[in-house]
């Protein structure tokens, strides 16, 4: 991990008055086993401008944000601020370094004070001078336009209210960069407009600004620039007079298109997989509605035919995850019915579903999947405790357990070193495969795969789509929940799009889906 | 933290040694097994693991007497000689062990399906004071054993009431049950106290205590000896939880529950109907205790009598990673400390908790060597 960095080029030599990057990132690489989350990605903060990172999950915004808040190290590249080759090796270098970071989980100690909180980190043997602290915190506060309360306890602030201080307790230590890591993500959409005020007000004094999103409003509301990843490359960047001239529409247009690939729309991307009669649907959802207080699914219908999938699109967090766990059980349904081959499964439990061939293969895989601890034999049959031949009257039957593993483990081709070791020891690509026999093999009629290759490398990918493909083949109803238009449209018969916790179109797979499902998913159809 | 909490069970499939990390493929590529060299490194491991923490912990121990002007040697051959080598004090301390199994029976139970079960003080000494209230009224109306198996019954019973509503306050509204069962236990030992006093005292004593039952009466003694037969449950009961916990479909899904509760909602577990029953099997083995306690070694309850034997039995099944085979040795230990410490503690002055002194030293020293074995390989990978 500790490799040495190449020897870095000595700066350029350029005169001070000239303008240049506060940060610049050259070439920067970062692996994780199993992924590449940064491959060679060049990128350059300005002063004074706010730059949008814009990505789906895994596409590395959080990488970077970790590489410049010193959590982690690049692999190869180098990382320079104000023209220096700096090795940001810790969180108190990166602030030594002017780089502040307000993450998307509040870092702040509820139960203190903000004044108390701005005083962390200082000498433990000196009295914290609180007079002297919220001064200068409203002197900065002043100068942002905000106001704060130093006596207030945190925990009695609102989200957007603590974003404010840690911003300001940013501030208040020096930073000239400010990393904001998804920050509306939990905000309301009048906290998030007050942020994107406050994010103006930063750059007019010359800070510059970092602000990782996937909301392509609020992306083209707030920044100057765009630089958008996709699976760890950068894909492109609108600059600041580019961004100007484009216009609303036109940048959303060339942002959808950065993010799910190429508008090549005359190129035969994926022909409808195959001509088919319409056979009578094998799985029906007919008005799911479930509560949530994030994000409430309502009046959702979908009919899925034997040998058909039907991939669900949509921005990351729109429901997607809601109505997977809704159908498989895990989740209480509000309204709504759910069929199988004409059995009613709304009131059945998860094994009971399980039981009727109804099959989810979750992207959570390591959070729910698995046990990380268990090992991979027990792990195949985690939805299968108790049952017959593994277990025989409740007692565990080894054999039969190792015996069913091995043929597993050899038919979906799972790299282990051995079927009992734990399945965290696993490559990622390799727990998935595990999960894919689990959910896979059986009588399964209807299989949810949600964003089946997400954070795999390219192998374990193809290898994965392929499981997708086959199961469809075999005459199995699969729903398909991902955001990566390239997968959807290379697998899918019928793609729909899910925002807000509804399904707000339904798109066959044709040349055109392309172009339609980006102005579904922007939102300008809607 | 180290991760001693992690059951020994679930790692019993990892190879001695060597990196588990390494990427399958590359293992699966060379076809190695692992070395022969290694198997040997392992065992000169497994075996620093452990008697360097018992002997750093002895140590630490006979400093501390030094410091408190004891000598230490003479106060570890009291503990041996009295708790170990000498007839009477080898069946105490077989006898103290039937009811500590049975308390690290519960413990184990709950321990492996991730329910810190903290309150095993009140429902073991509320279960006490029901058998002890139970078994004299029993005696003039059944055969002895018909009283015994009741006494031992309602002392389930009881302990397993006792842990009801944590368990369902846990299973439905989430509450953590840490906090719940600690409350409880302070609510089941003044209630135990209080009904000693007003409800169940014999009425021929000035002494608050309960009826006495008589010594004929108690649970039969083995072979002759002192030692009581609550040796026997207690073996049995942790090794049939052990066997259960390993072995059994029901004790997979509580650790399922235990290891990771998402995934067990994800797998269609009912997460709290499993939480409620690992709870009420926790609380009746405790109870068992309480029962077994009363109608083998004392008869009767005193009021203001709380041993506090579930605390202690905590940092023991800790110590066994929650293994069934190990904690018997660990209470073993811990009895020979303890019955040997009393009467070391009477001739050296030394107090009488001093036993508990050296389980937490032995504790914290398995902690620390935990932690250099792990910087230690991943040092070496």
């Amino acid at each position: 991990m500790n490799q040495p960095r190449a020897a870095s080029p000595p700066p350029p030599a350029s005169p001070l008055s000239e303008p240049r990057p506060v940060i610049s990132l050259d070439s920067v690489t970062r692996r994780f086993p199993g992924a590449l989350a940064l491959d060679r990605v060049t990128f350059d903060l300005w002063p004074g401008e706010v730059h949008v990172l814009l990505g789906e999950n895994g596409a590395g915004k959080s990488t970077l944000v970790a590489l410049l808040s010193g959590l982690h190290q690049p692999d190869a590249g180098s990382i320079r601020v104000d023209g220096r080759a700096v090795r940001i090796d810790t969180p108190a270098r990166a602030l030594d370094l002017g780089i502040g970071t307000v993450f998307q989980h509040s870092m702040l100690v509820p139960s203190l004070s903000v004044v108390d909180n701005m005083a962390l980190g200082g000498a433990w043997w000196a009295r914290p001078d609180r007079a002297g602290l919220a001064r200068r915190m409203a002197l900065v506060g002043a100068e942002i336009g905000i106001t704060i309360d130093p006596a207030a306890k945190v925990g009695a602030l609102s989200l957007g209210e603590r974003q404010q201080v840690e911003i300001v307790r940013a501030l208040l230590r020096g930073s000239r960069v400010i990393l904001l890591d998804e920050a509306t993500a939990m905000l309301t959409p009048q906290g998030a407009g007050k942020l994107g005020e406050l994010v103006g007000r930063l750059a007019k004094r010359g800070i510059a600004v970092v602000f990782i999103t996937h909301k392509l409003d609020e992306a083209l509301a707030i920044g100057h620039r765009i630089t958008v990843l996709r699976l760890g490359r950068k894909v492109g960047e609108i600059a600041p007079d580019r961004l100007a001239s484009l216009g609303p529409a036109a940048a959303t247009t060339e942002i959808v298109r950065l993010m799910f690939g190429s508008d090549d729309l005359t190129a035969p991307t994926a022909a409808p997989r195959r001509d088919r009669m319409a056979p009578p649907p094998l799985l029906v959802i007919e008005g799911l509605a479930v509560d949530d207080p994030v994000v409430p699914l309502a009046g959702i219908d979908l009919a899925v035919a034997p040998g058909e999938i039907v991939g669900i699109a949509g921005m990351d967090g729109n429901g997607q995850k809601q109505f997977a766990e809704a159908v498989a059980g895990q989740r209480r349904l509000a309204a709504g019915r759910i069929t199988l081959g004409g059995t009613s499964l709304e009131r059945l439990d998860v094994g009971g579903r399980r039981r009727q061939g109804l099959r989810y293969v979750t992207d959570d895989r390591l959070g729910e999947g698995t046990i990380g601890s268990f090992p991979l034999s027990l792990n195949l049959l985690l939805k299968d405790v108790g049952e017959p031949p593994f277990w025989q009257g409740g007692l565990e039957r080894p054999e039969a357990i190792a015996a069913h593993a091995r043929r597993l483990v050899e038919a979906y081709d799972v790299r282990t070193p051995g079927i009992s070791a734990p399945i965290d020891t696993l490559s990622g690509g390799n727990v998935q495969k595990a999960l894919l026999a689990r959910e896979l093999s059986g009588a399964a009629r209807a299989v949810i795969f949600a964003k089946p290759t997400n954070g795999l490398d390219l192998q374990s990918a193809r290898a994965a789509r392929q499981h997708v493909r086959e199961t469809a083949n075999q005459g199995r109803a699969v729903i398909l929940l991902s955001t990566d238009l390239d997968e959807l449209l290379e697998l899918s018969d019928r793609i729909a799009v899910m925002s807000r916790g509804r399904i707000v179109g339904m798109v066959a797979n044709d040349e055109a889906a392309r172009s339609r499902l980006g102005a579904l998913m922007s939102g300008v159809a809607a | 933290m180290t991760d001693i909490r992690r059951p020994d069970h679930e790692r019993r499939h990892e190879p001695p040694s060597g990196p588990t990390t390494t990427p399958a493929s590359e293992d699966q590529a060379a076809g190695n097994p692992p070395g022969r060299r290694g198997t040997g490194r392992a065992w000169t491991r497994l075996a620093l693991m452990t008697l360097g923490p018992v002997m750093g912990a002895l140590l630490l121990s006979g400093l501390l007497l030094l410091a408190l002007g004891v000598d230490p040697i003479a106060y570890y051959g009291f503990v041996l000689e009295r708790g170990l080598i000498n007839a009477y004090g080898l069946q105490a301390t077989f006898t103290r062990m039937g009811t500590l199994l049975l308390i690290a029976a519960g413990l184990i139970v709950a321990f492996r399906a991730g329910l810190w079960n903290l309150g095993g003080d009140g429902q073991f000494l509320l279960s006490a004071v029901a058998v002890a209230a139970l078994a004299p009224l029993l005696t003039p109306h059944l055969p002895i054993a018909l009283v015994l198996l009741a006494g031992l019954l309602a002392g389930a019973a009881v302990g397993a009431a006792w842990s009801m509503l944590p368990a369902l306050l846990k299973a439905y509204q989430g509450i953590n049950e840490v906090i719940t069962t600690l409350m409880t236990s302070f609510l089941g030992i003044s209630l135990a106290n209080v009904l000693v006093k007003l409800a169940f005292h014999d009425p021929a004593t000035t002494v608050p205590q309960t009826r006495t039952l008589a010594v004929a009466d108690r649970l039969p003694r083995l072979f002759g000896t002192t030692v009581s037969s609550g040796l026997l449950l207690g073996l049995g009961a942790i090794i049939v939880v052990h066997l259960v916990m390993t072995r059994t479909a029901f004790g997979l899904k509580l650790r399922v529950v235990g290891a990771n509760p998402r995934a067990a909602i994800h797998a269609g577990l009912p997460v709290p109907m499993l939480t409620v029953a690992a709870f009420a099997i926790s609380a009746a083995l405790t109870g068992l205790a309480g029962a077994v306690e009363i109608l083998g070694v004392q008869g009767n309850v005193r009021a203001d009598w709380n041993p506090a034997y579930s605390l202690t039995v905590i940092p023991l099944v800790f110590l066994a990673r929650f293994n069934g085979f190990a904690a018997i040795g660990f209470v073993f230990l811990f009895s020979v400390l303890s019955i040997g410490g009393e009467s070391a503690a009477r001739r050296t002055g030394v107090p009488n908790f001093f036993t508990l002194v050296v389980v937490a030293i032995l504790l914290v020293m398995l902690g620390i060597a935990e932690y250099l074995d792990k910087r230690h390989r991943t040092a070496r990978r």
